[in-house]
């Protein structure tokens, strides 16, 4: 049992290393949605150096499903199942990503190049959006119920019910929806700072730099506003027995329970703040993406573990408390969890060969005469 | 239960709908992907810069038909959550793991080098290039193992246990799973058909350019890399179709009855080589199958056997649980009414484990557990009405399976004389039928992606009504959803997909067109 436990800590580490990777990867969504704010040249500028890394962003938010499936799949059946148009809306928003970087520039693209443009446009703004919904409702709750026993029901009754919006009244809540401008922001911050360090164009650093006032200034405001409404947040505990309950503070209690969890967290984020003022205020420092995505990996992570430890229901239900769902209730078999763990050594190796292709092709930056 | 049916119906027909197409655009990547790894070989091997161009003219078209298949492979994945929570959790502790291991190994490979194969030609050296290039067709392939594995484990489900605790199926083994015979079939038929495919788009879009007596030289080059991959391709699909025969036969005996229309087996079956269904037909009446059919003696038997004697099972049989082993004795096999009685008491059985696990009640626990993993294995026949809810759609798994054949046939003559007339081209040159054989081979890009289509359908189609084969029956895998929500997403993929498609389509054929004008000996960029 101890070596169970164990597993599905363990995976819940590796979920919240992906979740944490996925949201500085945002950069390119952030970047995607300051496409129009660019003159024609520059917005190729723009799309030749997100063009490098789109893919990235999006096998990073396949695997983060993928491994949800297999390593917590109550949570896949349920969320996915049950919050229906807002997992469809953000399905579709990459869907229309895919194509875009491709197509754009490709003769006979039938639709013309402003269209894809446009989709890229709509990926920039709406992906990181929901996406931060979505993952608010892991902190605020959503309206389901989980009853194992209705697969024996013949008239196809599900495991897991809805409510009758199915995903659009956690869009409509405010809190959520807080939650997912912060995470625009963010993606809109650490863009600017990706394309300061990754294009070498003095106009183009210039207005990113403005940008970051925008930008970055937002963020740190709705930034402190999320943290603010998380401490003071009703979270779902669950006894040894298995039975939950709301109880005010949670989430700070859990802060302080697992203080190294604290240290991470304001580590990472004067790590953000770091490379945040210092990219605005020196205007020949391009490098700020670094210490800001460390510190955004950090920060991500260290919520995404509040989240999910110390007897916490990392998905509470607003509507029957018992079915919230917890890294003990909705993970996969102990055997399952080995296996896959066997396999999860070779992230490292994985993250090698990406940290090794990323700098031979960054190498040589982004510069007017390649985009044209 | 109208409601029921419509969420079902609708769900099914959207995953359809992406499963096709995505698969319109996969297996050219995989295919093309192993062709421009050879191109780009021979080009490190030799340093000559008319295979560089060569390699840059077909990487040009991978890179747009990638693209789509990566768009139209994120819904599938997450639509086993959106549209199938139930099946999602059933299995979801075996099913999950090949999903997340291809994310983790196959797509961070793909993505990542497939940025190094476009951009990095000047940015790395022509080793690590021609890597990335192998690696990203590696990579794709993987990918294609992964849930090619998951698909063959819905088929067969084996490594694995029923937990009444948990109410869901639990691995036990993973290396049955990722090496069952299904699997291993599957991936590999499903791959190399890709390479068939991958072969003939080359030779299709050579014989456009011959047509216009456009870049010869660059055309030759390519024939010689495309045409032995689609032979390859092509012979070793066909083998392993075999394979795949002989193990759907066993494991899916039902799927094999009705892709051959076969009502009443028999010894020394014989197989219909085209036929027309009767449309009066059904497992409960006496009506003949076909109203008309050209049969091959023994032919069946051999497919499914490899022994021209074996009896092989129809559809009627298998309903009434009547089979006959090799030495001509009857074996009376489980009856699908009676696997629906199993089924029901089992279903009763672990709803008296949840009460007795809720009560503690340690000496029950014990009992049903061992009574519920003895039965489990037609658990899912306890949800059907009646026995014939377990057909599948007759026509559509006959006709789609012959297309397949027949197209298959015709491609493993067609990829041999085009391999040939690359190594004796005069025998083709200067002759008045060489225009003939140029449109044909156009001809085949299109044939070709219909006999890859209907592959699927055969798999899937034939298997039905199971999500997994005769544990989880369609009606019960589905998410808690109005049929009108599923009815609008399906209509937006619809026009998404089908938008996305006539861009890629046109910006092929306009690249193509375009490039084909210019000199592909040299590099232009």
């Amino acid at each position: 049992m101890i070596k169970y436990e164990i597993l599905q800590n363990y995976w819940w580490l590796i979920m919240s290393v992906l979740g944490a990777l996925l949201v500085f990867m945002l950069f390119v969504q952030g970047g995607q949605s300051m496409l129009f704010r660019a003159d024609k040249a520059e917005r190729e500028l723009m799309t030749r150096s997100l063009g490098h890394k789109w893919e990235l962003t999006f096998t990073t938010l396949v695997t983060f499903g993928g491994a949800f499936f297999a390593s917590f799949p109550l949570f896949y059946s349920t969320s996915f199942g049950g919050a229906y148009w807002l997992w469809m809306l953000i399905l579709l928003s990459f869907v229309i990503q895919a194509i875009s970087y491709e197509y754009r520039n490709k003769y006979g693209n039938v639709y013309g190049k402003g269209f894809y443009d446009t989709l890229l446009l709509i990926n920039g703004l709406c992906g990181p959006l929901l996406l931060g919904v979505a993952v608010a409702t892991m902190f605020f709750g959503a309206e389901f119920t989980v009853t194992k026993s209705n697969l024996l029901n013949v008239r196809g009754a599900t495991i897991s019910t809805w409510g009758p919006l199915h995903g659009l009244e956690a869009i409509a809540s405010w809190r959520n929806l807080l939650f997912g401008l912060m995470v625009l922001m963010l993606a809109r911050t650490l863009g600017s700072l990706y394309f300061l360090n990754n294009i070498a164009d003095e106009a183009l650093r210039a207005r990113q730099r403005r940008m970051l006032w925008f930008n970055g200034g937002a963020f740190v405001v709705l930034f402190l506003a999320v943290v603010a409404v998380l401490l003071t947040a009703k979270g779902v505990e669950v006894d040894a027995g298995g039975n939950a309950r709301w109880v005010e503070y949670k989430y700070f209690h859990n802060l302080l329970a697992m203080w190294p969890l604290l240290v991470l967290l304001l580590a990472g984020t004067v790590l953000v703040l770091f490379g945040l003022c210092k990219s605005v205020l020196d205007k020949g420092y391009n490098t700020g993406i670094w210490p800001a995505g460390v510190g955004t990996f950090l920060v991500v992570l260290s919520l995404f573990c509040v989240l999910g430890y110390n007897n916490t229901a990392y998905y509470p239900s607003l509507l029957d408390t018992q079915s919230s769902l917890t890294i003990r209730n909705s993970s996969s078999s102990e055997f399952t969890l080995m296996a896959m763990a066997i396999v999860s050594v070779l992230v490292p190796f994985v993250l090698g060969y990406i940290a090794y292709c990323w700098r031979a092709m960054d190498r040589e930056k982004v510069t007017r005469s390649q985009a044209d | 239960m109208e409601e029921l049916t419509n969420v079902v119906d609708w769900s099914r027909a959207q995953f359809a709908l992406t499963a096709i197409y995505h698969w319109l655009f996969v297996p050219l990547t995989l295919g093309l992907g192993v062709i421009i790894a050879i191109m780009e070989t021979i080009y490190y091997r030799t340093r000559d810069e008319s295979w560089l161009a060569t390699t840059k003219f077909w990487m040009t078209l991978f890179g747009v038909n990638f693209a789509i298949g990566v768009a139209t492979g994120i819904i599938l994945e997450f639509e086993f959550g959106t549209n199938w929570s139930n099946y999602s959790w059933f299995v979801g502790d075996i099913f999950g793991a090949p999903l997340a291991i291809e994310g983790i190994l196959a797509f961070f490979m793909e993505s990542t080098f497939i940025a190094v194969m476009f951009f990095g030609w000047k940015k790395v050296s022509p080793r690590f290039h021609l890597a990335a290039t192998w690696l990203t067709a590696i990579g794709a392939s993987l990918s294609a193992l992964w849930i090619l594995v998951a698909n063959a484990w819905m088929q067969m489900p084996v490594g694995c246990e029923f937990n009444p605790a948990t109410m869901r199926n639990e691995m036990t083994s993973f290396w049955a799973v990722a090496l069952s015979p299904m699997a291993v079939s599957k991936v590999l038929h499903t791959v190399l058909s890709a390479w068939t495919l991958g072969g003939v788009f080359v030779v299709g879009v050579c014989a456009w350019m011959q047509l216009r007596g456009r870049n010869g030289d660059h055309c030759r080059r390519s024939l010689k890399v495309g045409a032995w991959v689609g032979v390859v391709g092509v012979l070793l699909t066909s083998i392993t179709g075999d394979t795949s025969a002989v193990t759907v036969a066993k494991y899916q005996p039902m799927k094999l009855a009705a892709m051959e229309g076969l009502y009443k087996g028999d010894f020394q079956q014989s197989i219909v080589a085209a036929g027309i269904l009767n449309p009066d037909k059904t497992p409960v009446n006496d009506e003949p199958a076909f109203l008309f059919d050209i049969s091959i003696p023994y032919g069946l038997s051999i497919l499914a056997t490899h022994d021209p004697d074996a009896f092989v099972p129809g559809i009627q049989d298998i309903i009434n649980g009547v089979s006959y082993d090799s030495e001509g004795n009857k074996i009376n096999t489980v009856s699908y009414a009676e696997r629906m009685e199993i089924g029901r008491r089992v279903r009763s059985q672990i709803a008296a484990y949840d009460v007795a696990l809720r009560a503690g009640d340690k000496l029950a626990l014990d009992t049903l557990h061992e009574t519920i993993n003895r039965d489990f294995a037609f658990f899912g026949y306890g949800y059907l009405d009646n026995p014939e809810e377990a057909v599948p759609n007759v026509p559509l798994t006959f006709y789609t399976f012959h297309v397949m054949v027949t197209i298959g046939g015709f491609l493993v003559v067609f990829l041999l004389a085009a391999l040939l007339f690359v190594y004796k081209p005069k025998w083709l040159e200067g002759k008045r039928w060489a225009k003939w054989w140029y449109r044909l081979c156009v001809l085949a890009i299109p044939l070709t992606y219909l006999c890859s289509v209907c592959g699927w359908v055969v798999a899937e189609v034939g298997r039905q009504p199971w999500t997994i084969q005769d544990l989880m029956p369609n009606k019960v895998a589905i998410s808690d959803l109005s049929a009108s929500y599923v009815q609008i997403t399906f209509w937006i993929f619809a026009v998404l997909f089908t938008a996305l498609l006539i861009a890629d389509v046109s910006i092929i054929c306009r690249q193509i067109c375009r490039k084909s004008q210019t000199d592909l000996d040299q590099v232009t960029d």
